[in-house]
């Protein structure tokens, strides 16, 4: 069962994340924390035509919250910001218990095995209701906040 | 002086198995678990003579009001204190709240201090941040070494001052374990003219305390942390400041006589308790207690003096482990914190419990306490009667489990 939550490549993201860092004058910046557990994750993309050109985090937290922001970064680069949110309904659908899209989703798959570990999911949710929240103010022109996942309920 | 290890054939739920692996459960300074006799308790009373308390002429009500002031007595005897003294609450949080709240309310005047220390759970500081925004009042903060895990007691007479009203500290912190020396912080606290509230949630159920000997004003504590159930707790105070108080509730059983604009209020405990208490938690709770001073209260904290010494001693041989709080047992209790190098607590506890090992993880309701000691979350294991070291040694199993799954070298 352990194994189903820890796969291999979630200790991969978790021990070497991918994209991690600051990105100075962003287009996006938001944090999201999980208040249950004090996990942060601070989020920045820079935005060109319309598409999330590069995509970066920082934080600190657990294994599966650090590695689900690393693989969003890879994810949702290149993406549209319509098609990034998509993305990330996708993916919460996805832990709330839905089926999930194998075609859209790829590698994000391997975190479905959380949803057997109820506290967790937000865990995995964090960067992703940050991701949207981000998006959300990019859009309306306003700027960064903190966000908290538990603002995710389905 | 130990417990024998049948006691923990008291206790129904640590005869069960997690996953085919026997349950070690090393979470009591979140919660207790409960003996038989506790349980048998309320089986028997919602049988027998469940009946609302202080109202009913017929013999089950006159029974059920009988125990529930029985009760009070004997949780009031558990500290050294007088029934009239003690308030039965939902915990210690309510107890917290009630004093915030009514003590505070009255006497607490803008400009005022309240001096808490940064070592509290949330249920001794939030409250007091609320009464200090509605009264105006400024808090003060007495600090915690990151060294060692213990209250910077060298700065203790800087932040007393004429305007300090409350003083609430912990007798023992829930995170490092470390046991606070309230009687010396009330005498100080007691010279510039504050009263004192003192959190017993984490030592009233693991060390014989007295009120006498601490000298305080206020003691809170929770019946579910000291083999009680759930949803009952204390607030013990001393009369004359009970008395001067204004009601926290209001409602029916705590008053006197009620017109249409308005209402006189019983004596304390009772003006404190409005609508139906929880009857049949205070009952076995009652029970508890007396579960408790079978064993006696010192033969307890002699066992988990030892423990604790044990536990220490193991952890430290744990490679990247480290240990927050004070090293000598005789100045902490039984909760142990401690982080893994490279490895988030929250996964250190999912691992363990693939294990049937249960530890709590995160901030354990101390962030300002973690903010100190420079980190974001801890691990925590916690002991009490029933543990004994072979639960310390399926804990550093555990572990080196954990370090092996996380691709830690041995």
């Amino acid at each position: 069962m352990l194994e189903e939550l820890y796969r291999e490549i979630i200790l991969d993201h978790y021990a070497h994340p991918r994209n991690r860092g600051r990105l100075e004058g962003a287009e996006v910046a938001v944090e999201g924390v999980n208040p249950s557990c004090g996990d942060e994750i601070s989020l920045y993309a820079r935005v060109r035509d319309g598409r999330l050109e590069e995509v970066r985090f920082e934080g600190r937290g657990c294994s599966i919250s650090q590695a689900s922001a690393s693989m969003m970064t890879e994810a949702v680069r290149g993406k549209t910001v319509a098609e990034a949110g998509q993305l990330a309904d996708r993916f919460k659908a996805m832990m709330h218990g839905q089926p999930p899209d194998e075609e859209q989703l790829g590698e994000l798959v391997s975190l479905q095995g959380v949803r057997r570990f109820p506290v967790r999911i937000k865990c995995a949710t964090l960067a992703w209701v940050a991701l949207q929240q981000g998006l959300r103010e990019y859009e309306a022109g306003r700027p960064a906040r903190v966000v908290t996942s538990s603002e995710d309920e389905l | 002086m130990s417990i024998p290890g049948e006691v923990r054939r008291d206790f129904p739920l640590l005869q069960r198995s997690v996953d085919g692996k026997p349950l070690v459960y090393l979470d009591s300074a979140a919660t207790s678990q409960k003996p038989r006799v506790v349980l048998e308790v309320l089986q028997r009373y919602y049988e027998e003579y469940n009946a609302n308390v202080h109202r009913g002429l017929y013999r089950i009500a006159e029974r059920a009001t009988l125990a529930y002031e029985e009760a009070r007595a004997k949780v009031a005897a558990f500290i050294g204190a007088r029934p009239e003294e003690l308030v039965f609450t939902r915990g210690t949080t309510e107890a917290i709240n009630l004093v915030a709240y009514s003590y505070g309310g009255a006497f607490v005047r803008p400009g005022d201090e309240i001096l808490v220390t940064e070592m509290e759970h949330h249920s001794n500081l939030v409250p007091w941040q609320l009464l200090a925004q509605r009264r105006g009042a400024r808090l003060r903060f007495l600090r915690v070494r990151p060294e060692d895990g213990t209250l910077d007691l060298d700065s203790l007479d800087r932040c007393l001052t004429e305007r300090t009203r409350v003083v609430a500290v912990t007798h023992q912190s829930n995170v490092v374990g470390t046991i606070n020396p309230v009687r010396d912080i009330a005498a100080r606290a007691h010279a510039v003219g504050a009263v004192v509230l003192v959190d017993g949630a984490q030592s009233v159920p693991h060390m014989p305390v007295r009120v006498q000997d601490l000298g305080c004003d206020f003691l809170a504590f929770s019946g579910h942390k000291m083999c009680g159930p759930t949803g009952i707790g204390a607030l013990w105070g001393r009369r004359e400041l009970l008395e001067a108080m204004p009601p926290f509730h209001g409602g029916g059983e705590m008053i006197e006589r009620v017109d249409l604009e308005n209402s006189s209020y019983k004596e304390p405990p009772h003006r404190f308790e409005a609508g139906t208490p929880n009857i049949a938690d205070a009952i076995a709770l009652g029970v508890a207690v007396e579960y408790l001073q079978s064993l006696g209260m010192d033969v307890v904290r002699a066992h988990e003096k030892a423990l604790v010494r044990y536990a220490l001693a193991q952890l430290a041989e744990v490679k990247g482990l480290r240990l927050y709080g004070p090293r000598d047992s005789e100045l902490r209790g039984g909760a142990v914190a401690f982080s893994l190098e490279g490895v988030h607590p929250h996964d250190v506890a999912q691992v363990l419990d693939g294990e049937g090992v249960c530890v709590r993880a995160g901030h354990h309701c101390a962030q300002p306490l973690h903010r100190a000691l420079g980190v974001a979350a801890t691990a925590r294991a916690s002991v009490y009667l029933y543990n004994s070291p072979e639960d310390i040694d399926a804990l550093v199993r555990g572990l080196e489990r954990v370090r092996a799954f996380f691709g830690l070298s041995p």
